[in-house]
């Protein structure tokens, strides 16, 4: 009794249905977020000692970073759920988190090199920190590529799961590599425990964009999620119902095009 | 909380760091909107192919 709520969790129905209410007012907190932290970040933040305008950057730099990698975190811990409990769903999730959180290192990598140029005098260097965060980048595509080589659906999503997992020994070393190494980059000036090293002016819409990111990145996993449940479960019943209500409200929207066989 | 910029231009300039700021920014906007847009995409793909088969299904009967 006590776990039928995970065995429902599991149920890609359960969660398809579910999630349609949250979409509205995900989207709308996210943009409104995304659109106050960005104003708040660009035009109202005081300017930089040392760093001037350039440091504006880290609004969307430091936010795609974090979730670069607690995206990680849940398409591995996705992986593993698949794995040990042998469940759909979390397959589809960590097949829908791969490519968000390719894009998302990708954010991070090239705003940091535009960054770095202003700052440093480079758009690249191989320091720990940013070639720690090049190897994210490669795990994701890595991931993404495993989970196609295969012709059966179910060993590429094992397969995905598996290196996902082993991928994780980058992690705290993406954490720990500004400490660890004597390094450009600069060290971390959230602090979670102790008094973070960056002034509130600043630091406040900072925070606004990392949340904005935290939504945005949960919006778009289940948009993602949700489409790859429609694929994969296309042969249920279920799902063909969905179809033919969408076929008849799109009929009812555009009279013109409902006689067409297109 | 003030605007940190004389004008709109300065704020474009940003003291000669404008280009690198507004780049940034332009290639995440680009990028965060692929994402969201990418998913609907395949959604309402999923959905039209899906009602094809099911009127050529239904005209087989």
């Amino acid at each position: 009794m006590a776990w039928q709520w995970f065995h429902r969790l599991g149920s890609p129905r359960w969660f398809y249905e579910k999630t349609q209410a949250w979409l509205p007012w995900l989207t709308v907190v996210t943009l409104t977020l995304l659109i106050v932290g960005t104003v708040w970040g660009l035009a109202f933040a005081p300017v930089d000692a040392k760093q001037g305008n350039s440091y504006r950057i880290i609004y969307i730099h430091v936010p795609a970073a974090f979730l670069a990698l607690a995206g990680y975190y849940i398409m591995a811990i996705s992986g593993a759920v698949g794995l040990i409990w042998k469940m759909k769903l979390p397959y589809m999730v960590m097949k829908s988190a791969a490519p968000i959180g390719a894009a998302l290192t990708f954010i991070s990598l090239v705003t940091g090199s535009i960054w770095g140029k202003p700052t440093w005098g480079t758009w690249w260097e191989w320091d720990a920190r940013i070639t720690s965060m090049l190897i994210l980048f490669f795990l994701y595509l890595g991931i993404m590529a495993l989970q196609q080589a295969f012709h059966s659906r179910d060993t590429g999503d094992k397969a995905g799961a598996i290196l996902a997992l082993v991928g994780t020994v980058n992690i705290p070393i993406i954490y720990k590599s500004v400490d660890w190494w004597y390094t450009l980059h600069q060290p971390a000036s959230i602090k979670f425990v102790g008094e973070s090293t960056i002034h509130a002016s600043m630091l406040y819409p900072l925070l606004a964009m990392v949340i904005a990111f935290y939504c945005f990145y949960a919006l778009v996993l289940l948009l993602y999620t949700r489409a790859e449940i429609l694929r994969r479960e296309s042969r249920t019943q279920w799902v063909s119902d969905l179809v033919a209500q969408q076929v008849s409200s799109d009929n009812k929207d555009i009279p013109v095009k409902g006689g067409s066989t297109i | 909380m003030t605007f940190q910029f004389d004008s709109f231009a300065s704020f474009m300039v940003m003291n000669g760091h404008g280009p690198f700021v507004w780049a940034a920014y332009g290639i995440t906007f680009a990028v965060l909107v692929y994402l969201l847009v990418s998913p609907l995409l395949q959604r309402r793909q999923f959905l039209r192919q899906q009602a094809r088969q099911q009127r050529a299904a239904n005209r087989n009967v």
